[in-house]
């Protein structure tokens, strides 16, 4: 069945298809779609589950780890600041290596105040211990939210799905909702390894001391590792069965070219458009865009990215004192190529707190990347107000907060 | 690829006007892509949605800057607000209004003015109160027939499907606007 729905309501559809059996979560634009959908599923008898309302993310997240450690299916869904709570949690969860599925609609952080896109929430959880998944589409948003039940209890990891606010959360696409048997196949009924039961009791939790907590952490690393594959296995059945795939990592149009844009999310899109304006030009540039960031897709990307000339990283999001985060982690991940074959990496910072990314803006990386031979700093900053568009340019001298609309000084 | 933007107030359906229109042309084998103006809304203020329709899947997630038509639910916003801002040349700008295009020569110059009085439609159907109507289903009949771009069907099925309240009114009230519109299309042409 196709219908035109919103991306946040595509999360809520994955998570009644999964036959998801606890959700938990406190209300925070531009998430809350997502819930208010669930919430009246539950309410008509359409998802047979347990909405346990609570007093905030933080409370969200036990109530998810209580519920998954009793062997139940668990969802909740947060954005910016309510993720910023969770963040003790969202630790806990991971080692204690509950299933559990969250989405989180990517919004800047404040202050200054602000509901609109930015990746930081979501990129600063990177050493929690959770899988992390970007989409691009509504349709992959909905896929994305299935697979990562799968995903997450096959590998006993959690799962966070991430999507962009409004680029996706609250804009509307025709999307494939599947038949609720053909997930049933691909999604049976969770089957905890263990769990809470009085009949079978168990201690969970208890002190580990340093003469296994190392262990720990380790299997919870080759947890990670095994989550790179399962994750391509996952994504090999849901295509065998709905006929769609996304990869951990895909490259478009990177064959010959001798420049490729690095995206994630929806900025993917608009830099596909340009791409293809680009190649009928007759230029030689291409694609890459990762939608897996934990675990990192390391050898995925060498594999795409060696040997072509310059790469270009755009980063909806900032490591105040690095950068963007996608170049950082990439440069690391392409250290070990042999030198004749490593890229040079262009990392731009461009779209925080919501500002429009457009094809121009696009096609500026472009030209920047083009004019330069290499990059004069870590963080290249496009489309601040002010920038006259010189090559590699960066800069906070070129502009001032207080020549924001609005913003009195 | 055709890019809209609907200007309304909060309250007066503007951002459903945009999923209506989008379902609509999805029923006609389209891909579609529509969204509010990113943001936070309050009842009465200026409410901006857009709308992008094509044969092939849309890459384009970004705002609408150049939109090929426009559809004003409130005529006090012709004033208010610079609604036909980027609009293509030539590009069609239909508005609610019980006055004629010709209220509107600047825009005439540069522009396709047509103008429907969606909001007698609406309150005759009993939809929202007299001093506020909801315009957006009666407007969208009317845009059907001055744009060609969608069927006055997809349009009623659109309402059929995804209207929760009085669908019947909100259908019948398109159709009217309809007529009204192709009467006064036929007046044109006379």
């Amino acid at each position: 069945m196709k219908k035109v729905i919103v991306g946040n309501h595509a999360v809520s559809w994955g998570v009644q298809l999964a036959r998801t059996e606890v959700i938990s979560a406190y209300p925070i634009t531009p998430q809350t779609q997502v819930v208010e959908q669930l919430s009246e599923m539950c309410a008509s008898g359409e998802l047979n589950a347990r909405f346990i309302k609570v007093e905030s993310e933080h409370s969200a997240m036990a109530a998810c780890m209580g519920a998954s450690a009793a062997g139940a299916r668990a969802f909740t869904a947060t954005s910016s600041q309510g993720l910023a709570l969770m963040h003790e949690l969202l630790h806990w969860a991971a080692g204690a290596r509950h299933p559990i599925v969250m989405a989180d609609i990517n919004r800047s952080l404040g202050p200054g105040w602000n509901i609109w896109t930015e990746q930081t929430d979501s990129l600063a959880q990177r050493d929690t211990g959770w899988v992390q998944l970007y989409c691009e589409t509504n349709q992959e948003v909905l896929d994305t939210t299935i697979m990562s039940f799968r995903l997450a209890e096959q590998v006993n990891l959690p799962v966070m799905l991430v999507l962009d606010a409004f680029y996706l959360s609250h804009t509307a696409e025709p999307v494939d909702i599947p038949d609720r048997e053909l997930v049933d196949a691909f999604l049976p009924k969770r089957q905890a390894r263990l769990k809470l039961d009085t009949a079978e009791p168990h201690s969970f939790n208890a002190l580990v001391p340093p003469a296994s907590y190392m262990e720990m952490r380790h299997a919870l690393q080759e947890a990670m590792r095994e989550a790179r594959t399962a994750f391509d296995e996952v994504e090999e059945e849901w295509e065998q069965r709905f006929g769609r795939r996304y990869g951990a990592v895909e490259a478009y149009h990177t064959d010959d070219a001798d420049l490729v844009l690095v995206t994630s999310g929806t900025v993917t899109s608009t830099a596909r458009h340009v791409i293809d304006q680009r190649r009928a030009a007759g230029e030689r540039v291409g694609l890459v865009k990762i939608k897996m960031f934990r675990p990192f897709p390391t050898e995925t990307l060498r594999a795409a990215l060696a040997g072509i000339a310059r790469v270009a990283v755009l980063d909806r999001n900032l490591s105040p004192g690095r950068g963007g985060i996608f170049a950082e982690e990439l440069r690391a991940a392409l250290y070990d190529v042999p030198a004749e074959d490593r890229p040079q990496v262009y990392g731009y910072v461009l779209g925080l707190g919501g500002r429009d990314i457009r094809p121009d803006t696009i096609d500026t990386v472009i030209e920047r990347t083009r004019a330069a031979a290499a990059p004069d700093r870590e963080d290249l900053w496009v489309g601040l107000l002010g920038d006259d568009g010189a090559p590699a340019t960066t800069g906070r001298a070129q502009t001032s907060a207080d020549s924001l609309p609005g913003v009195e000084a | 690829m055709r890019e809209l933007r609907i200007h309304g107030r909060g309250g007066q359906g503007a951002v459903v006007a945009s999923k209506l229109l989008a379902v609509a042309l999805f029923h006609e084998d389209n891909w579609v892509q529509s969204f509010p103006a990113f943001g936070v809304e309050r009842r009465g203020a200026p409410v901006t949605a857009f709308l992008r329709v094509d044969r092939a899947p849309i890459r384009l997630r970004c705002e609408i800057m150049a939109p090929d038509d426009i559809i004003v639910l409130d005529p006090t916003l012709v004033e208010a607000t610079d609604v036909a801002a980027g609009l293509k040349p030539g590009g069609m700008i239909l508005i609610n209004t019980a006055r004629g295009p010709e209220t509107y020569p600047e825009l005439q110059a540069r522009y396709q003015v047509v103008t429907v009085d969606a909001s007698s439609v609406a309150a005759r159907h009993g939809l929202g109160s007299r001093t506020q109507p909801i315009v957006n289903t009666a407007i969208l009949g009317a845009f059907a027939v001055a744009s060609g771009l969608v069927g006055l069907e997809s349009v009623c099925q659109a309402i059929r499907e995804e209207v929760p309240t009085k669908p019947e009114a909100n259908e019948a009230a398109a159709r009217e606007a309809a007529l009204l519109m192709a009467a006064a299309e036929e007046v044109a042409h006379v």
